[in-house]
């Protein structure tokens, strides 16, 4: 059996790296190699996972310095003996172990207006052609991993947006939001509130580490962006706006 | 005594997959105080995985159908063993359910004019799946997540229950842990519902999570409730085999559904061989037939590729067995000679995307290699019908925890329907129940004993590794209490559970409480070791095969089994207690469905 060298974070904000040697068996993935961690020689080291396929969106983590889910990483990307760091998120305040905090994103999920659909047809249900939800359907792929998050330097290098920012994996539950066929109000809300969309500045990395590759940046933020500016701009929705706040 | 976070809720709902967040809208709509307790985080259950889709009669594709054929489905795949009413109520109730979804904002796939498109899947008359590619399960999860955060439902992320709190034998609350910092936290409530998902980790190749451990099953059995059909684990027929890593990952049935073939390592379609006398009205004899089936339910019956998934399974099981299995122990699964590659694509991308990226296989172009894989269990917590209500006041179940909708085998696609069924339900008869009463007080001396079993792995003088021990049970259940059962492997499967829990006694754990994944494994070891128990009990009592239940010394169906269910409960100094019941009879008009 081939074994690895891998270091990974060991505890909180004080905490270290350390460096363990591990046996594996062909076809293994990262996971695996930290359960047999676990199982054998770390029994406190803390990972979150669900799926073990790329479907839950659990075990996020940075892998020699790129965010990546530890289960769909196959030990053959690497050279036998290459050293493979395993660090937590670094976005997110951490735990312990590989485990951070992300609060942030589940406070930010409950900004998020919920659909408002219009009501079917009497004695119909509701109509949508396939063409018209796909786009959508992109969005609703969202595993939320939160490696967008993770990387999208609005969040990372400047925890102080926060407050002011949803971050791309919200644009993108936003967009699906405003562009389902049949919602009669999100549109509004994402010009009345913002949701920072004015702090990106189109760097595309979310995207590039999108393991659903989701479009992030020209599917759902560029569009809100071009949206918003339509609204906030447009002399005639101008006047509406106008007229509205005299009536209020 | 220590003090504990506390908390008083009218509504305490325990899981957060689709049953439990569907039961929890549904209380707070009826007004309650709702909470929800997850171990995990909010999203990651089992419900984020399923794949193929939810059954529901809509007749979108096929106008003929309707509730009565979908409950005529229900029951013959679940060998006639299933509670009619649930089988009834679940066939009636699933398409508003799906709507209910869609209102919500989920996004199904549609037919050309556009409705909700509808999928084949094994055992159902019909294309009935409401479906979106072979992600149905992340579309459920997420949309009913959103809507809970919507009516802002309290949700306690990564907490765990280890124990129900009884009083005046009626549930009134729980404790558990903060897995972050290890801290107790205590709840008190009115009514309690159930929602806890599986125990597929009881054994070692298996498509359930770390959290698949049967605590709401253990939790429910401890604190009274009945159990029934625990005999009944359902091995899905298709899970990767290759590489040994990914071994029990599932490969949905949609493959199937959309015309995927199962063949031996000599390139024979072998289901043919294994019709059993039951579908053999309904089934396909020939290739030809099977595969105009596709595209003319009215003139060619259904392919045996598609028979219900027991049947499935034990044929694998079978064909590997007589030497014509594929090199890593399966068979052979091949959609790319049927269809081409942008109809895989689009139907199956994370079938793609999962062969793709784990085992280095292009499903396009060439055949996956697949087996047997312990998936989900159709016995658990007994149920009253209409209400979800257990043998236990306060307490109620919903979900893969709640037994009698499936019988001895579910069919691809009731689940997700269940779930919304009957956590519907759940969350609208607690709420009613809780409306109606004051709270109750805790009784100090469980929450005491609570304490310190929880605190026990740390003080432990043992020397045992709780996942040595962990994963010694799950070999054990695989080799002795899997598929194919007999009386010699379940006798002494149950003299090795004992050992195991004196083993069990002696674990012990290094580090601290924060975070600490030794020390969690550590407690769901009772779980896991008492649901092994009670499942290689029942299995041992019923002396026929039928569904999810093979037994190599019985192995037909008998009418005398046939009429019953096995009954277990936990006996006063802890023994797993069985005795036998006989099934409610169903109504006449019912009964004529099936007189063909
Ligand atoms: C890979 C896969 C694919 C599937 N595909 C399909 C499909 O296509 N169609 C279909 O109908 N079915 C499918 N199924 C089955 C179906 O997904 C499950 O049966 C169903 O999702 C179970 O839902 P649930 O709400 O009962 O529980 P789960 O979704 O399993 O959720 C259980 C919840 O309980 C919580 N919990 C458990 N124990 C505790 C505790 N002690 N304290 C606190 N919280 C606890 C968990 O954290 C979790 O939140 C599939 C299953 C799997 C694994
Ligand atoms: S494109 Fe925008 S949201 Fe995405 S990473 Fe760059 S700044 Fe962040
Ligand atoms: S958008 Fe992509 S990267 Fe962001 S959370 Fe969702 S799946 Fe992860
Ligand atoms: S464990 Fe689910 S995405 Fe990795």
């Amino acid at each position: 059996m081939p074994s690895a060298n891998i270091t990974i974070w060991r505890g909180d904000d004080d905490g270290q790296y350390e460096k363990y040697e591990v046996e594996y068996q062909d076809g293994m993935v990262v996971l695996d190699v930290i359960h047999q961690l676990q199982a054998t020689q770390a029994g406190d080291l803390a990972v979150r996972w669900n799926c073990k396929a790329g479907k839950c969106g659990s075990c996020s983590a940075e892998i020699n310095g790129q965010p990546k889910l530890q289960c769909m990483t196959r030990m053959t990307e690497f050279e036998e003996g290459e050293e493979i760091k395993v660090a937590p998120l670094k976005a997110f305040p951490l735990i312990k172990d590989l485990v951070t905090d992300v609060t942030y994103n589940y406070d930010k999920a409950k900004t998020i207006p919920f659909v408002d659909l219009v009501q079917p047809e009497e004695n119909d249900v509701r109509r949508m052609a396939q063409i018209d939800i796909e786009r959508v359907q992109e969005f609703h792929k969202c595993i939320e991993c939160y490696m967008c998050q993770d990387v999208c330097h609005v969040i990372r290098d400047h925890p102080e947006n926060q407050d002011n920012f949803a971050g791309p994996r919200f644009f993108v539950q936003l967009a699906s939001v405003a562009m389902h066929p049949l919602d009669q109000n999100a549109k509004a809300d994402t010009v009345s509130h913002g949701f920072g969309l004015e702090y990106c500045n189109i760097t595309k990395c979310c995207t590039e580490v999108c393991p659903e590759g989701i479009k992030i940046t020209d599917n759902a933020i560029i569009p809100m962006k071009e949206r918003r500016a339509d609204e906030l701009y447009d002399p005639l929705r101008a006047l509406g706006r106008f007229i509205n706040n005299l009536k209020k | 005594m220590v003090s504990v976070e506390s908390h008083d809720y009218d509504v305490l709902i325990i899981g957060a997959g689709g049953a439990g967040l569907r039961a929890a809208v549904e209380a707070t709509a009826r007004g309650c105080k709702t909470a929800i307790i997850t171990k995990s985080l909010l999203g990651k259950a089992h419900t984020v995985m399923a794949e193929g889709g939810m059954a529901a009669a809509m007749g979108n594709v096929w106008e003929q159908d309707n509730w009565k054929v979908h409950f005529r489905d229900t029951m013959r795949g679940g060998k006639m063993l299933n509670n009619w009413r649930m089988a009834q109520i679940h066939a009636q109730e699933a398409p508003d359910r799906v709507l209910e979804l869609e209102s919500w904002g989920a996004l199904f796939d549609r037919t050309p004019d556009g409705r909700i498109l509808q999928r084949d899947f094994g055992g159902h008359r019909y294309a009935r799946l409401a479906h979106v590619g072979d992600r149905t399960g992340l579309e459920m999860i997420r949309i009913l997540q959103q809507k809970s955060v919507a009516e802002d439902i309290d949700v306690f992320s990564e907490c765990t229950i280890n124990q129900l709190l009884v009083n005046d034998s009626e549930v009134n609350g729980a404790v558990g842990y903060w897995r972050e910092t290890g801290e107790l936290v205590q709840f008190r409530a009115k009514s309690v519902i159930m929602a806890t998902g599986g125990l597929g980790r009881i054994w070692s190749v298996t498509s359930n999570s770390w959290e698949g451990t049967g605590d709401g099953h253990s939790l429910a059995m401890n604190a009274g409730a009945e159990m029934i059909d625990m005999e009944f684990v359902q091995f899905h027929p298709t899970g990767m085999v290759a590489p040994a890593s990914v071994k029990g990952i599932l490969v949905t049935e949609g493959v199937r559904g959309d015309g995927g073939t199962l063949r031996n390592s000599l390139g024979e379609r072998f289901m043919f061989n294994y019709i059993p006398p039951m579908f053999a009205s309904e089934t396909a004899d020939t290739e030809e037939e099977a595969d105009r089936w596709y595209t003319d339910k009215e003139n060619a019956r259904r392919t045996p590729d598609l028979l219900p998934r027991d049947e499935v399974a034990r044929a694998i099981n079978s064909e590997v067995k007589a030497g014509r299995g594929s090199p890593s122990g399966g068979v052979y699964l091949d959609i790319a000679g049927r269809r081409d590659a942008d109809y895989i694509k689009r139907r199956l991308p994370s079938m793609y995307h999962q062969f793709r990226e784990l085992a280095g296989v292009d499903i396009t172009k060439e055949s996956m290699e697949v087996g047997p894989t312990a998936h989900y269990v159709m016995g658990g917590v007994r149920v009253d019908p209409e209400s979800a209500a257990t043998s236990i006041g306060g307490l109620y179940a919903a979900g893969e925890v709640a037994a009698g909708l499936h019988g001895s085998n579910r069919l691809g696609g009731n689940s997700l329907s269940d779930l919304l069924v009957f956590g519907k339900r759940a969350g609208e008869f607690a709420a009613e129940r809780a409306i109606q009463m004051d709270h109750s007080t805790l009784d100090k001396q469980q929450i005491e004993e609570a304490v310190s079993r929880i605190a026990k792995p740390f003080e432990s003088e043992g020397t045992e590794n709780p996942y040595t021990v962990q994963s010694d049970l799950r070999e054990l259940m695989q080799s002795k209490v899997g598929i194919i059962r007999n009386r010699s492997d379940l006798e002494s499967a149950l003299v090795e559970i004992a050992q195991l829990k004196g083993r069990e006694k002696n674990v012990t754990v290094s580090g601290t409480r924060r975070y600490n994944p030794g020390w969690h494994t550590a407690l769901d070891l009772q779980h896991l070791l008492s649901m092994s128990e009670a499942i290689a009990k029942a299995a041992l009592e019923r002396e026929e095969s039928r569904g999810g239940h093979t037994r190599e010394d019985f192995p037909a169906p008998s009418d005398e089994f046939g009429k019953l269910n096995i009954v277990v409960t936990l006996g006063d100094s802890d023994e797993v207690n069985i005795k036998r019941e006989p099934l409610t009879e169903m109504p006449k008009e019912l009964a004529e469905l099936f007189k063909d």
